[in-house]
């Protein structure tokens, strides 16, 4: 699959590289900015309130 | 190049033959490193395989960044955007930021703010040394994950407001998000906690810990602990996980109403430094 994407991206090697690399830096800022924030709220270890008064 | 007797009729010996054997297995290589750079050739079950290996391994590591996410990012961020929160609400503040001269005084019965603050609402400031010098952490109304994970110390809802008679709760996290009460183990008893709000500074001291199952809401009592007692003391408590990387149990650490000092009359000198670094406006009139 990657080595799919890889091959099919257009341009010379060097281009194809930091194509692959802008793709994979948006991809953990999305991450890291909507999908962990998110996640966090499922998390049970972090949870400081008494009486499940809801949150981690 | 097959090696070429020296004579076509004479005998093969067994060098020859390996030596053919090796230039055979030479060209399969060959072949097959240049077929590398080509798409490999593979049946649908192939494919299908690959992928869903390869999303297991993505999967594998976003579950790694999300660790290091949750354990390291967060608390840079968790601090940034609690020390921009202080400096928000300082800036707002009246009064000198230098301690009172005469700081025996007694300024009689405490203000109270006069109804809880909005949910998110930034309503002080808490200062406690033992946990640093510059520890100074936003006071926000309300413990949902919208104000635990970024500002700090979440005042829950309908507990009693600082300086009134009752149970002034809050809770914080001690891991991640700004481990705002990571230290909280090490309290020791006559510790001072001071609450700035608008109207003043409140010196609390801290008078013990206490780990409860996660289900004990009664520690948020007016009395904690004792449903049907009616208060007679101003009380703090402070709520965390317990233990430090878990959450099996709440540490609870309580704390009692030493005395208050209106925002007109200056900080506590203990926490002087601190308020005006908060400040930087005030301390900078001041000279």
């Amino acid at each position: 699959m990657y080595g799919w994407i890889f091959r099919n991206l257009p341009g010379p090697l060097w281009f194809r590289i930091l194509t692959a690399m802008l793709f994979i830096a948006a991809a953990v800022l999305v991450l890291m900015n909507f999908v962990f924030p998110w996640l966090s709220q499922f998390n049970p270890f972090t949870d400081s309130t008494i009486g499940g008064a809801a949150g981690p | 190049m097959s090696p070429t007797p020296a004579r076509p009729d004479a005998p093969v010996g067994v060098h020859e033959l390996l030596r053919g054997n090796a230039t055979a297995r030479r060209r399969k290589q060959e072949r097959r490193r240049r077929e590398r750079g080509r798409a490999p050739r593979r049946g649908v079950f192939g494919t299908i395989v690959q992928v869903i290996g390869e999303l297991l391994l993505t999967a594998g590591v976003i579950v790694l960044l999300f660790v290091a996410w949750e354990l390291w990012w967060t608390n840079i961020s968790a601090n940034n955007a609690q020390a921009e929160a202080v400096h928000t609400f300082s800036a707002r503040l009246q009064g000198p930021v230098t301690p009172p001269a005469n700081p025996q005084k007694d300024f009689g019965k405490p203000a109270v703010l006069a109804a809880q603050p909005a949910e998110g609402e930034v309503f002080g400031v808490v200062y406690i040394p033992r946990f640093g010098p510059d520890y100074s952490r936003p006071l926000v109304q309300g413990t949902t994950p919208a104000q635990l994970d970024t500002l700090g110390l979440g005042h829950y809802d309908g507990t009693a407001l600082p300086g009134a008679i009752g149970n002034f709760a809050v809770a914080g996290h001690r891991q991640t998000h700004g481990a705002v009460l990571d230290a909280i183990d090490t309290l020791v008893p006559g510790d001072r906690i001071y609450v700035q709000t608008r109207d003043g500074y409140y010196t609390y001291v801290f008078r013990n810990l206490q780990i409860v199952l996660p289900d004990r809401r009664d520690v948020l009592d007016p009395v904690p602990t004792e449903p049907h007692a009616t208060p007679t003391q101003r009380l703090l408590t402070m709520t965390s996980c317990n233990p430090r990387f878990g959450s099996s149990e709440r540490i609870i650490a309580y704390s009692v109403m030493e005395s208050w000092q209106p925002a007109g009359a200056g900080p506590p000198a203990a926490i002087a430094n601190q308020v005006a670094v908060n400040r930087p406006a005030a301390a900078a009139e001041r000279g």
